[in-house]
């Protein structure tokens, strides 16, 4: 670049006060290679741009330095200006005379003398700045919805309603999620399935959704717009096409007693099953686990009962591979598992509330299931040792949350609104009984949220008391559970026929792995991370990849639904152009000096740095080499300082400009 | 060694673009003075830092040298200021033995929010190089040229 322009702005007095902007412009206009230097009241006003771009008509000016204020600030106007008059944008710099300047420093004539300098260290760069393009990369409008939850049945929906297809993959037979179990939400106390299971339906027969159950995600290739997605759908032994979802194989199967999964082993299943009566697809699985005619080849009477000739005992793991452009990763949560012989030491349970050991200790998700009207007891509340109606419950919160002990710091947010829920569900069903709630703390931040615990309290009254719960014990079919009443000051016994503990929420099992294959990152309990925690709460460091629900943190049904609707939102921005257009100043390396031995690779946060071969027409290798994919790069420059061989550099930060700033600083 | 009574320290810092930088960004806006010693070279994050960049600086007459940017956990792309961290951790082994005056190089980090922190960073560092005086950097002992004694040094 050898006709440089340079234009100081006065920022009215903001900068003219303290640096001599005359003297500043006759200054750099001595600088080799700037052709003209001008000063003006305001460089961003109308007036002042136009004067950019008649400088670079009128003195043919093949790069721009603007020294006024912060490029955070005005970088994107002047770049603008230029390209208006035909510069390509990225042979604009700035120099940040105000902020850095003239707003710090009273003393004008070092004010000044910095403000040469600062220009001068722009002038150095902006010589070495290279035209560059907007990278283009083409947008495969069609979307990856992980996880059939209520976040990601919204999620799946919105994004088809938007005329987007979708591809949707659940781990389970049947998508619904935990939202399918519970018994009714609050602070409304209406049934969960009457809301849920009509979107639901409307998902199985969306046509632009194409349902994946009983399917996990594989591997994932490919970056923003483009990614091949790899789906293991698991051998179901049922053919979802013939299959009536009559209900003929599930009645005859006579092994009848199998725990249920939907249930939380609350109740029973077939081994020929549906997990539940409302499930899409209304399509049955075999449990290769139970099945006698998988396991050992005898019975067979589901496939003799199908009309449909729908059994199929061969059935086999399929791989299906899709392309699609965005992922919406909705794979929610699990409960804090309470008992104590756990695989991850960190999380080393709760011995002392007999969780496990007795059998009238259950958790949260368990009474959900004991007072839901389709659940296991037809929604008698019957305590699982014998069947009897508990007279009186104790509720626990904060089990695992909150507790650094037991290796897990945060709060989960709902337990304390779930336990209100419970203690009125179950006033409501058990009249006689009595519900007491051993708390922490009481968060009830939300719309009418406070007001429903009040009304737990004082219409239903369940007996709250701050403290914890020391030590439960079994006498004579009672749970002797002793703990504290802080705020009373005393210690206190409440012989109890049933314990519900509200244990933690953790992210689904699997989550980590699931966050490797996609590149986003995950925090110490392996909760997705937001690339931002204000600005970008659903994106993630993968471009492309969004994030909503519980696998992002502890969160209730309404903040899933909006989050979810949020990632869809991002997605549809997304596939509103056919192109993508990323910023152009990313790493490069140059293929002919690399030394392939990847140390960028391995630092590279987003993995945008792949092993690739240098190979002749004919295929004989050359060399191996570290390859940029311009997709995913989002221009750090980790990879420059590590690269020994020098062969890594980072357009618009190049080592060449960096050095030869540092140099104009002598 | 005489220190002249003008003597100004030249100060480079080496900071990232999303932390350190809006960080001297606010500075400004709330208009925190501060000595004006120092040039600021804006990088993406601390990652892209190649340390030879202190050693350069240092060739070039620079007096001390700031490395800053996002906090442990806030960076922009992640990972970068561990990098940075780590390298920093074996770079400054490596120029102690070489010989150079770690009091002369400075990490930290600031925040967008910290404008008050760079304020006094940059003023602290300020006025213990101006304590300090002049690097000698030539100083430092070169096996081709057996004359050269540190202890007088020019300044």
């Amino acid at each position: 670049m050898s006709r440089i322009g340079i234009f100081t702005c006065w920022c009215g007095e903001n900068i003219a006060r303290t640096v001599d902007v005359e003297k500043v412009a006759k200054a750099v206009a001595q600088i080799p290679g700037v052709r003209c230097s001008v000063h003006y009241k305001y460089m961003c006003s109308d007036p002042g741009q136009s004067m950019i771009r008649e400088k670079i008509a009128s003195e043919r000016l093949d790069a721009l330095v603007v020294a006024s204020c912060s490029p955070h600030m005005h970088l994107k106007t002047f770049r603008k200006a230029a390209s208006l008059a035909g510069i390509n944008p990225y042979l604009v710099e700035m120099a940040n005379v105000r902020e850095h300047c003239s707003w710090v420093h009273h003393d004008q004539e070092k004010a000044t003398g910095k403000a040469i300098e600062l220009i001068r260290m722009s002038v150095e760069k902006v010589r070495r700045n290279h035209s560059l393009q907007p990278i283009k990369v083409p947008v495969t409008k069609r979307a990856l919805v992980i996880g059939g939850g209520v976040a990601g049945i919204q999620a799946a929906l919105d994004i088809a309603d938007a005329g987007h297809e979708v591809v949707l993959v659940e781990r389970e037979p049947s998508i619904g999620g935990k939202m399918a179990g519970l018994s009714e939400t609050f602070p409304t106390l209406d049934c969960s399935q009457c809301i849920l299971t009509p979107r639901m339906v409307e998902v199985g027969q969306h046509p632009l959704i194409r349902l994946y159950s009983y399917s996990e995600v594989q591997s994932v290739e490919g970056y923003v717009g483009n990614f091949k997605i790899t789906i293991r759908q698991k051998a179901r032994y049922v053919d979802v096409d013939k299959c009536t979802g009559c209900g003929e194989c599930w009645n005859v199967c006579p092994l009848k007693k199998n725990l249920s999964e939907f249930d939380f082993g609350m109740g029973y299943r077939r081994a020929i099953y549906v997990p539940f009566p409302q499930a899409v697809p209304a399509r049955p699985v075999i449990d290769k686990n139970a099945c006698t005619k998988l396991k050992k080849n005898g019975c067979g009477l589901c496939e003799k009962k199908c009309l449909a000739k729908a059994i199929n005992y061969k059935d086999q793991d399929k791989i299906v591979e899709v392309s699609v452009g965005a992922v919406v990763v909705a794979t929610g949560y699990q409960l804090y598992q309470i008992t104590q012989d756990q695989a991850n030491s960190r999380l080393s349970g709760y011995g002392e509330y007999g969780y496990g050991r007795y059998k009238d200790v259950i958790d949260s998700l368990q009474f959900e299931r004991l007072v839901s009207a389709s659940g296991p007891t037809g929604g008698v509340v019957k305590r699982p040792s014998d069947g009897a109606i508990p007279k009186t419950v104790v509720f626990i919160s904060c089990v695992g949350s909150r507790d650094n002990a037991k290796g897990l710091s945060y709060c989960s947010k709902i337990c304390c609104m779930y336990t209100a829920k419970h203690t009125m569900l179950y006033k409501h069903k058990v009249h006689e009984g009595q519900a007491h709630v051993f708390y922490m703390d009481i968060r009830s931040g939300g719309k009418n949220y406070d007001e429903f615990v009040r009304r737990a309290i004082e219409q239903d009254g369940a007996r709250y008391y701050r403290g914890r719960v020391s030590k439960i014990t079994e006498e004579n079919g009672k749970l002797i559970v002793r703990g504290a009443d802080t705020l009373a000051g005393v210690s206190l016994t409440v012989q109890a026929d049933m314990v519900v503990l509200a244990a933690a929420m953790r992210p689904a099992k699997g989550a980590e792995e699931l966050a490797q294959k996609l590149g986003i990152g995950y925090d110490e309990f392996g909760f997705f991370s937001e690339s931002h925690p204000k600005l970008r709460p659903v994106e993630t460091n993968a471009a492309g990849v969004f994030i909503c629900g519980a696998c992002h943190a502890p969160k209730d049904i309404p903040e899933a639904v909006a989050q979810a609707s949020a990632a869809a939102g991002k997605v549809q921005v997304m596939f509103g152009h056919a192109e993508m257009t990323r910023e152009p100043e990313i790493a490069m390396i140059n293929e002919q000096t690399c030394a392939a031995c990847f140390s960028c690779v391995h630092t590279c946060p987003y993995h945008a740095i792949e092993k690739a071969e240098i190979r002749t027409p004919k295929g004989a290798l050359v060399k191996r080499t570290a390859r940029v994919n311009p997709g995913l790069c989002m221009g750090c420059g980790t990879c420059v300082s590590v690269c020994p061989s020098k062969s890594a550099d980072l357009e618009g930060f190049s080592e060449e400009q960096i050095y030869s700033m540092v140099e104009s600083l002598v | 060694m005489s220190v002249p009574q003008t003597f100004e320290p030249k100060i480079v810092a080496f900071v990232c673009n999303w932390c350190t930088y809006l960080g001297a960004d606010l500075a400004g806006t709330n208009r925190l003075e501060y000595p004006a010693n120092v040039r600021i070279i804006r990088l993406p994050c601390t990652g892209r830092i190649d340390f030879n960049l202190i050693i350069k600086a240092f060739e070039l007459n620079a007096d001390a040298v700031l490395v800053s940017g996002c906090h442990p956990g806030d960076c922009h792309y992640t990972t970068g200021n561990y990098h940075a961290r780590r390298r920093w951790m074996l770079f400054r082994e490596l120029l102690s033995t070489l010989g150079f005056d770690l009091n002369r190089i400075h990490f930290t980090w600031i925040s967008a929010a910290e404008g008050k922190k760079w304020q006094q960073v940059i003023t602290e560092i300020t006025e213990k190089t101006r304590e300090m005086g002049p690097y000698p950097y030539l100083a430092i002992p070169d096996a081709s040229v057996s004359t050269v004694d540190h202890g007088e040094s020019t300044a």
